[in-house]
């Protein structure tokens, strides 16, 4: 069973590597992930050798020392021990410790003890209850739950450095192709870098459990050639939109406690338990990932977080139709 | 053999249970400080906790089985999840243990009690309320907010979480103090088995002649003394911080939330090796019993469970590679950590020495065992791959985690647990279980063990994190997660087959001999069940297998030891 089990993975893993919303660790796109991929395989296959090894043993005793129909009665040749077997099967799997370890050892320094080359850019994760915020200190501007990072140099690693903090609980940031996860804590400055080989959308969410949504707290991170990733950030300095067609909705938001949470610089709102919403229409996601950014799902969301994302910290806003229509019209302005 | 008989010589027959009214038994039973039925107390209350937390597990695999399910809410999943945890390991493995290490310890030792009977009432019944405290949670949880609940931080509780900021009401303070109660009646028990073991065995008995189940139970107890107390300590810095303005994991004040995973896993790593080292002792005297041969190396056996035991205790932090701690630290903790695999692999090494040349009898007892060396293998095998530090950045806090340390505590511990419930029955109860339904319960299990977790592993390799009471459709993790929820349906119905078959049996089973399975330790040599004092006269002893001995004059083992 043990062997089919394998293949069934194998299979998994084959298929995983073809689709790109397959957040599979075995088909990764990042030197991290890559490394850590090639150390699993080495892994895998010396387990796999002591697996086939010791069940043969097992199986061929089960089926060899079995008790026979018609058996004399008679108790076996009864064996206390053998110091040299006992030997062989401590010494043998000492070597193979020895192995394992210095082959982890190494990627454990390749990995951690990184030197960041010239070009690097940061950017600071901060983990909340149940949304991630992105800083770009390099750049002046903030924004939430979608990562855009600039794909690598294959000639010349180009990688980003990702600070990670937390404002309330723990968390853990794990995008599977590109790195493995490393935890957000309070109290405490953590570190990891990525540096995508390709373009497109790679998606993680939070591991470490951090509260009632910790299950919707989902991670998109888009990789974007260099001119994309600078014609992005471009538009992220920008300040707010200022539409005149949706001053109502403006002020209803920051007339109400809308403002409390959320910053949309360029205006009165600067709050900052909840994500900044200056460039709001530039994500492809709301709540975390939680639902599609479009019309509809913004307005239920004022209307009424609990229908996706029960239990998240963002209360229903309790505004009129009028109210609410014209809120999410201004919303929709952000671009 | 007659029922009063026994190869030490004669004994009294055990008195009649039925002759006394109802209330003056259960009576009988509340003041006891007879092993054997605080043994068999700790064992059904195991029991009864195990199917508690069976069904939670039940509730989060119905939920899981579909994305997007709407089956219970994300409050109720976090709740599943934090008691699952909590009552599998505090409330029915270290009792279940603690029960079979109360009943056969003395008797494998020829002794007629525990060192400390008023002790061991004492232990059970804190533990017995510490399990009452954290579900009375469901009632009382919110206080005088109206409707309960429970604690929903996680069976490891990480800080902040559990603070008042996080965490108000009073579920959690539920959690703390049920651990904390029963951490007490685990420290009392653990004292008891190690100065029982130590200081009560029968003339002759010297320590290289005990089986392998009381040096093993003696290791574990040592563990428990060691790992309980940090844990009792954190609990109590908790409720500290919670109540008395303390700062030692309120991160707002500057506390620190890996203090906390410090002192949880430096409980948390060992508690593991609490659990599965009465499971190989189950294993050591089963296994040599159904191949006929006494077990291989006994001396090896001994001193690789002593070095696990030390090993265990410098292994935590790996649980926390993913926190950021240094190369150096994290290197540390994978040599550690990969070292403990050789003792471990002596372990099943010797295991299947004893089995080769033998010859085996499957009853269902043996089944289980040898189920337990196949998947117990596995789980050492995915225990090695998470022990390489980079590989567990991926590994660590996903489905594959579940997967594997579902595969020690249920396809490791579990199984030999049932194979001792088979094994010990005819002793505990005097009556036979049925076979056929035996090996109706093992198939049925193994089945429904490897349908859950070995495809609980593939998710985790696409990347899906344990805790989470939904997940996005077009992952790759929807057929699996099916599987995985069908793979239950099998272990229930086991499940019900094995609790059929006690009860069934025990009622109207056929009566059991003193020693059904022509055994070799002391236990055997009383009557099933034993009188309320073990022997009639304290028998002595000359090899490592006393039983073995008496029936073998012309070739017995003392001439070789």
């Amino acid at each position: 069973m043990g062997a089919a089990h394998l293949c069934l993975a194998n299979v998994a893993f084959a298929a995983a590597t073809g689709s790109p919303d397959i957040p599979s660790i075995f088909s990764p796109a990042s030197t991290p992930a890559d490394s850590i991929y090639h150390l699993s395989l080495f892994v895998l296959e010396v387990c796999f050798v002591i697996f086939v090894v010791v069940f043969s043993l097992l199986a061929y005793s089960v089926v060899k020392f079995r008790r026979r129909p018609g058996d004399d009665g008679r108790e076996p040749a009864q064996i206390y021990g053998s110091n040299q077997v006992e030997l062989a099967w401590t010494v043998i799997p000492i070597v193979i410790v020895v192995v394992l370890f210095l082959a982890s050892a190494r990627v454990i320094h390749a990995v951690e003890d990184y030197r960041f080359p010239p070009g690097t850019t940061e950017v600071t994760a901060v983990g909340h209850q149940f949304w991630w915020e992105f800083q770009y200190p390099q750049q002046g501007f903030v924004t939430a739950n979608e990562l855009h990072v600039p794909v690598s140099d294959p000639a010349q690693s180009t990688p980003t450095h990702i600070t990670l903090l937390s404002a309330d609980t723990d968390h853990s940031f794990w995008v599977p192709k590109l790195a493995g996860k490393t935890d957000l804590i309070p109290n405490r400055t953590n570190n990891m870098w990525i540096d995508p080989h390709e373009t497109g959308v790679y998606v993680g969410q939070c591991a470490q459990y951090c509260g009632t949504q910790h299950a919707k707290m989902l991670l998109r991170v888009i990789v974007q050639s260099r001119d994309d990733f600078n014609r992005w950030v471009a538009e992220q300095q920008r300040p707010a939109q200022n539409d005149s067609n949706v001053a109502r909705g403006r002020q209803v938001f920051e007339s109400t406690a809308c403002v409390n949470c959320h910053t949309i610089s360029g205006s009165g709102a600067h709050g900052k338990f909840g994500p900044d919403l200056t460039h709001l229409m530039s994500r492809e996601t709301i709540a975390a990932g939680a639902a599609l950014n479009n019309r509809e799902n913004l307005r239920q969301w004022i209307k009424d977080p609990d229908v996706f994302k029960p239990g998240s910290l963002m209360p229903a806003m309790q505004l009129d139709e009028q109210d609410l229509n014209a809120v999410t019209d201004y919303l929709l302005s952000l671009y | 053999m007659a029922e009063a008989e026994s190869v030490l010589g004669p004994l009294a027959v055990p008195a009649r249970e039925g002759a006394k009214p109802f209330f003056d038994q259960v009576h009988d039973w509340i003041v006891t400080v007879d092993h054997k039925r605080l043994g068999i107390m700790y064992i059904v209350y195991a029991l009864v906790f195990l199917v508690i937390g069976g069904i939670e597990a039940t509730i989060m695999r119905i939920q899981l089985a579909i994305p997007h399910n709407h089956f219970v809410s994300p409050q109720v999943f976090n709740q599943m999840f934090t008691m699952h945890g909590t009552t599998m390991i505090f409330f029915v493995a270290m009792p279940v243990m603690f029960g079979f290490a109360n009943y056969l310890a003395p008797l494998m030792i020829g002794a007629r009690d525990m060192a400390f009977p008023r002790l061991n009432a004492f232990s059970f019944w804190m533990s017995a309320l510490g399990g009452i405290i954290l579900y009375f949670s469901f009632l009382g949880g919110s206080g005088l907010y109206g409707a309960g609940s429970a604690p929903d931080v996680g069976w490891f509780a990480y800080a902040p979480l559990t603070s008042q900021a996080f965490s108000p009401g009073h579920s959690t303070d539920y959690w703390i103090i049920g651990l904390l109660v029963s951490g007490v009646g685990s420290i009392g028990t653990a004292l008891n088995i190690a100065t029982t073991i130590l200081c009560m065995r029968c003339p002759g008995m010297t320590v290289g002649r005990m089986p392998l189940f009381t040096w093993l139970n003696l290791v574990m107890s040592g563990l428990v003394l060691v790992v309980v107390s940090p844990l009792t300590a954190a609990q109590i810095m908790l409720l500290l911080d919670r109540y008395l303005g303390a700062h030692f994991f309120d991160t707002q004040a500057g506390g620190s939330a890996v203090i906390w995973m410090h002192f949880f896993w430096i409980f948390g790593h060992p508690e593991v090796y609490v659990l599965i080292i009465p499971a190989f002792a189950f294993i050591s005297e089963i296994v040599p019993v159904f191949s006929r041969k006494p077990i291989f190396g006994y001396s090896i056996m001994v001193a690789a469970t002593v070095t696990i035991g030390f090993i265990s205790l410098g292994v935590w932090a790996h649980h926390m590679f993913t926190i950021g701690m240094t190369s150096y630290g994290n290197a540390f903790f994978v040599a550690s950590t990969m070292a403990i695999s050789v003792p471990t692999g002596i372990k099943i090494f010797n295991w299947l020495g004893t089995m080769w040349g033998g010859k085996i009898v499957f009853k269902t007892p043996m089944l289980f065992c040898i189920g337990f060396l196949f998947q117990f293998l596995i789980a050492g095998l995915t225990g090695i791959m998470l022990s390489a530090a980079p590989f567990n950045w991926q590994l660590s806090g996903s489905y594959f985690v579940i997967a594997h340390f579902h595969y020690v505590i249920v396809g490791g511990i579990l199984f030999a647990l049932f194979a001792a419930f088979y094994y010990w029955f005819p002793k505990m109860s005097g009556k036979m279980y049925d076979e056929t339904l035996g090996k109706w319960h093992f198939w049925l299990f193994v089945i429904g063990f490897h349908l859950t977790f070995d495809f609980m592993h593939i998710p985790g390799i696409l990347g899906m994190p344990r805790r989470i009471y939904t997940y996005e459709p077009g992952r790759g993790w929807e057929i699996w997660n099916l599987i995985i929820s069908i793979g239950v349906v099998f272990q229930i119905l086991g499940t019900l087959l094995f609790v059929l078959n006690l009860v069934w049996s025990y009622f109207k089973g056929k009566t059991a001999s003193n020693d059904p399975w022509d055994a070799w330790t002391l236990e055997w040599a009383t009557a099933s069940p034993p009188p309320e004092y073990n022997f009639a006269t304290i028998p002595e002893v000359r090899s490592r297998r006393p039983l073995w001995d008496l029936k073998h004059p012309e070739d017995p083992d003392w001439k070789y030891e």
